[in-house]
């Protein structure tokens, strides 16, 4: 039992981080990897944001979708989605900016970019795939537990990918480049590289 | 009447060219890397985007006096989401087999920075027509970007031209012998990423040539209105 439990865990951990990583493989969440990826030091405080919300959310989101299967709704799932994330970003800024002054300053300026974060949407349906069940009061199906490692570890992979973006374009801005190329371009074919490292991964997990 | 047509058209074919929403200011990436792969899901997917950009810009700028100023960005959402799942119905209704290709990135058209990016900037400001103009025309710009970069992708991947399946419909596209030769890459994320950095390389290419060339030009300009100027003032002279 303990062995299946912990190869399933194993599973969504490579599986989110390498091999279907969420920005490499999955182009989730693109526009703040080629936007805040400049420095090491602001990609990481956009990547534990990332990884903070999607951890949050997916809790939510699992809670919704329960609601929405129960009452026969599951066509509202886009809207019922959107706007939990909406709310709960907003949320969970006033929370840090009273309670946790410290983590604000590190990550307020990311917070509100979040919300249009396609990442963050996306793990919630992509989640949604395996769905809670009700049945006679019980929860079945798809567990908690199952929606917040494949939110916390999909965050991770993000962060992983742009940290290691952010690295490699601290270096590529001292170099000389075509000037058709400065910026976005030169970003892209970097991320290209870094795309055929990662989808080597994909014959790990079956 | 003239002058507003033609401030009509410049709204209508900004999205297009001058500020195409993909090449010049690089939103709503994640869909257009993805969908990219066949020229029949850009297509799909450019289609959508358009109905829903053209519905949420409609709708917004109908709203844009009654919506308050705090709450504007959920609101926006809000309207964007419906039209979306109105979409998500009807597409998964009447034509399932571009449902399925277009999988999860069609409830990510909610999140597409496009959509949100046009609400905020033009339908909240502007009249009913104009909006809808916008949002035809950065659809329009968004479909030509996507479609030009899944039909490089899908001849360099797959070696075919527009393959598709489609309501009992199919033609696969392939171009001779060409699929024997076909890289593999560009039908893989890491082929996309290519792909639309190359892309957005030359479009800078080409705007610097187009500045370039003005730039000379005005200098030539400028230098044939001084000699104007100078002859005017030897004829005076002389006279």
């Amino acid at each position: 039992m303990t062995s299946s439990v912990g190869s399933i865990i194993l599973t969504i951990v490579v599986g989110a981080l390498l091999a279907n990583n969420f920005v490499l493989i999955k182009f989730l969440g693109i526009c703040p990897f080629l936007g805040v990826s400049k420095k090491t030091d602001t990609a990481l405080g956009m990547g534990l944001a990332v990884i903070f919300v999607m951890g949050i959310a997916s809790i939510f989101a699992w809670l919704v979708e329960l609601l929405l299967e129960s009452l026969n709704v599951q066509y509202l799932q886009t809207i019922a989605f959107i706007f939990v994330i909406a709310a709960l970003v907003q949320i969970v800024e006033m929370v840090l900016k009273k309670f946790l002054p410290g983590l604000y300053s590190a990550l307020g300026v990311y917070l509100p970019l979040i919300t249009t974060n396609c990442a963050v949407l996306g793990v919630a349906i992509l989640s949604a795939g395996s769905y809670p069940v009700l049945v006679d009061g019980v929860v079945q199906g798809a567990s908690l537990g199952y929606w917040f490692l494949n939110g916390i570890f999909s965050g991770a992979g993000f962060t992983l990918a742009i940290l290691l973006l952010a690295g490699i374009r601290e270096r590529t801005n001292l170099e000389l480049v075509p000037k058709a190329f400065r910026g976005f371009p030169l970003t892209l074919i970097t991320a290209c590289i870094m795309s055929m490292a990662f989808s080597a991964f994909s014959g790990i997990i079956g | 009447m003239g002058k507003s047509n033609n401030k009509l058209g410049s709204v209508f074919s900004n999205g297009i060219i001058s500020s195409n929403p993909v090449l010049k200011l690089v939103l709503g990436t994640c869909p257009t890397l993805a969908v990219s792969v066949s020229a029949f899901g850009a297509l799909g997917m450019g289609i959508a985007v358009t109905f829903v950009l053209v519905c949420s810009n409609i709708m917004i700028s109908l709203l844009r006096n009654v919506i308050p100023d705090k709450v504007r960005i959920p609101a926006f959402i809000l309207i964007i989401a419906t039209f979306v799942t109105l979409l998500q119905m009807l597409l998964q209704k009447f034509v399932p087999a571009l449902y399925d290709v277009l999988g999860i990135y069609l409830p990510l058209i909610v999140v597409n920075c496009i959509i949100l990016a046009r609400a905020e900037a033009f339908a909240s400001q502007n009249p009913v027509v104009d909006s809808a103009l916008d949002g035809f025309g950065m659809g329009l710009g968004y479909t030509l970007a996507v479609l030009i970069m899944a039909i490089i992708r899908e001849f360099l991947g797959a070696g075919s031209f527009f393959a598709f399946d489609f309501m009992g419909f199919s033609y696969s596209g392939e171009i001779g012998n060409l699929p024997n030769y076909a890289l593999n890459i560009f039908t893989l994320p890491a082929g996309g990423f290519l792909t639309f950095g190359i892309l957005i390389a030359i479009v800078n290419q080409i705007s610097m040539n187009n500045e370039e060339k003005k730039k000379n030009k005005a200098k030539t300009d400028a230098k044939k209105i001084e000699k104007a100027k100078k002859d005017l003032d030897k004829e005076e002279v002389a006279a």
